[in-house]
């Protein structure tokens, strides 16, 4: 039995006299790897930032599942080629709340599970601002993990990666999917190489959207791998 | 050199000013603050004056203005990140404006305001000393209290909302922090040099620490050799200490750029 972590009914969002999104319908179910994929300004991030609870639905509604925890690898981030941080301390920013200053035990542990489940052994004490565009998107990856989430939203985390790190960090997420039961949530407007990994797609457009298993992909999507 | 009052009373002052300095400042490089504190010290020198003219301790009028003025600026600026800086120099000049009307109108000779530009070392009483050690424990308690959050916010801004913490709360804590951190900071160096303390330890300790706990060692480290060497060298040469604390705290910092250029050379 599948059971949805998201679903989403009739959405619609509308700012400044533009109205993104019609009728938009879909779900996210437990263990699932969905592609949601569109042209730059569609409406992607936003969409992000509703299923995220940080911006309201103008129209329409999205059911969170009690036991929902979300992990989630922006677009953005500010790492300069100064950043002192190590990967491991980076990590460790995720655990945030009013506590004690010093990481627990149990925390501790939990950094070390996901720096090993992200191939950051090696280089965990490296500062983040020295890393490679690959590396960082792992050391992205594994902060949204730490708290061990059961589904991972990911926003072109691949966008600034050559092909063979694109691959590898690819493998890395179809397989913490795999074996770890996170449900991933993958936002990208350039579908070449991914189209083998997930699931379903979940195809937006101006004047609609598409939903499918990946077999079911528009040729002209699968041919040009974009959008 | 311990058996004078005032010297002692230097050396406990400068040891707290190092300490909440370095861990503030390493928030102040992390969070791109170096201007902010920098304006923060000119609005101190004004609530200086202020008390002065109206007979209070220096440091109470510092601290009162340097709290007023962050949480302003706080307010004024939190919304549109790029106004920030024509708000923090229309505050800023402001404030010196403010400064130099109360110097005038209390009557005092221009020592004065040498001693709250430049800081002073023989002006620092017993109470001075126990208000600061009140004010420095307020300062780290408040960090310790809040240091995840103040941690992600100023290290991984994106990050730490999406962890569900609020920037808007952390940036006025903070602000207040910093106020707090450079009234006490004002007092041995002056207001006019407190970012030598406040910045440039914790910009040198970037480059050889990698963990923010690391990071707050290393920049105490540096603060404390600059400040108990520069009161040393003070106190033999009779030339300023501030002098001496600047050109050691650059010097550091120096040594750290270089260091960097090298490793990333290698």
């Amino acid at each position: 039995m599948t059971s949805e972590l998201i679903k989403v009914n009739n959405l619609e969002v509308a700012f400044s006299g533009r109205t993104l999104f019609k009728n938009l319908t879909f779900a996210i179910d437990q263990g699932e790897f969905l592609t949601v994929i569109g042209e730059n300004g569609i409406g992607k991030t936003t969409l992000i930032r509703v299923l995220l609870n940080k911006l309201r639905p103008t129209t329409g509604t999205v059911f969170r599942s009690k036991n929902i925890k979300v992990g989630y690898v922006p677009q953005f981030r500010n790492i300069d080629v100064e950043y002192p941080l190590s990967i491991r301390d980076f990590i460790a920013l995720s655990f945030t709340g009013i506590k004690l200053p010093f990481l627990s035990g149990r925390e501790r542990k939990a950094v070390e599970r996901v720096i090993k489940l992200t191939g950051l052994t090696k280089i965990a004490d490296h500062p983040l601002g020295l890393s490679s565009g690959g590396e960082k998107q792992k050391a992205y990856l594994a902060s949204a993990l730490v708290n061990e989430p059961n589904l991972l939203i990911l926003d072109e985390s691949t966008a600034s990666l050559d092909p063979n790190t694109k691959i590898e960090l690819l493998d890395m997420i179809s397989k913490i999917n795999r074996e770890e039961h996170v449900s991933v949530l993958f936002v990208t407007h350039d579908l070449s190489l991914i189209d083998q990994y997930p699931d379903h797609f979940l195809w937006i457009k101006k004047d609609g959207y598409v939903k499918g298993t990946m077999a079911e992909l528009p040729s002209e999507v699968k041919e040009n791998h974009h959008v | 050199m311990f058996s004078l009052d005032f010297m002692r009373n230097a050396y406990v002052a400068g040891t707290l000013i190092a300490i909440v300095s370095a861990t503030i400042g390493v928030f102040v490089i992390a969070r791109n603050m170096s201007f902010m504190t920098h304006t923060l010290s000119e609005i101190g020198f004004a609530g200086a004056s202020f008390a002065i003219f109206m007979g209070w301790m220096p440091l109470v009028g510092m601290l009162t203005f340097t709290t007023i003025s962050s949480i302003m600026v706080g307010q004024l600026s939190s919304k549109v990140e790029s106004r920030r800086e024509a708000v923090i120099s229309a505050i800023s000049g402001l404030f010196i404006g403010l400064g130099i009307l109360f110097l005038s109108l209390a009557n005092k000779n221009a020592s004065y305001a040498t001693n709250i530009l430049f800081g002073s070392v023989i002006g620092i009483s017993h109470q001075d000393v126990i208000l600061m050690a009140w004010l420095s424990a307020a300062v780290l308690v408040i960090v310790m209290f809040i240091y995840r959050n103040l941690k992600a916010d100023s290290f991984d801004p994106v990050g730490a909302t999406i962890n569900g913490v609020n920037p808007a709360i952390i940036s006025i804590i903070f602000l207040v922090l910093l106020a707090m951190s450079v009234s006490v900071a004002a007092q041995i160096v002056g207001s006019l040099l407190i970012f030598i303390l406040l910045t440039l330890p914790a910009a040198a300790a970037k480059y050889f620490a990698h963990t923010v706990s690391h990071m707050i060692v290393l920049a105490a480290g540096f603060a404390l050799f600059g400040v108990w060497l520069g009161l040393y060298l003070g106190y033999v040469t009779n030339w300023p200490v501030t002098f001496f604390i600047s050109t050691i705290e650059t010097a550091i910092y120096g040594c750290a750029l270089i260091f960097n250029s090298v490793r990333t050379r290698g």
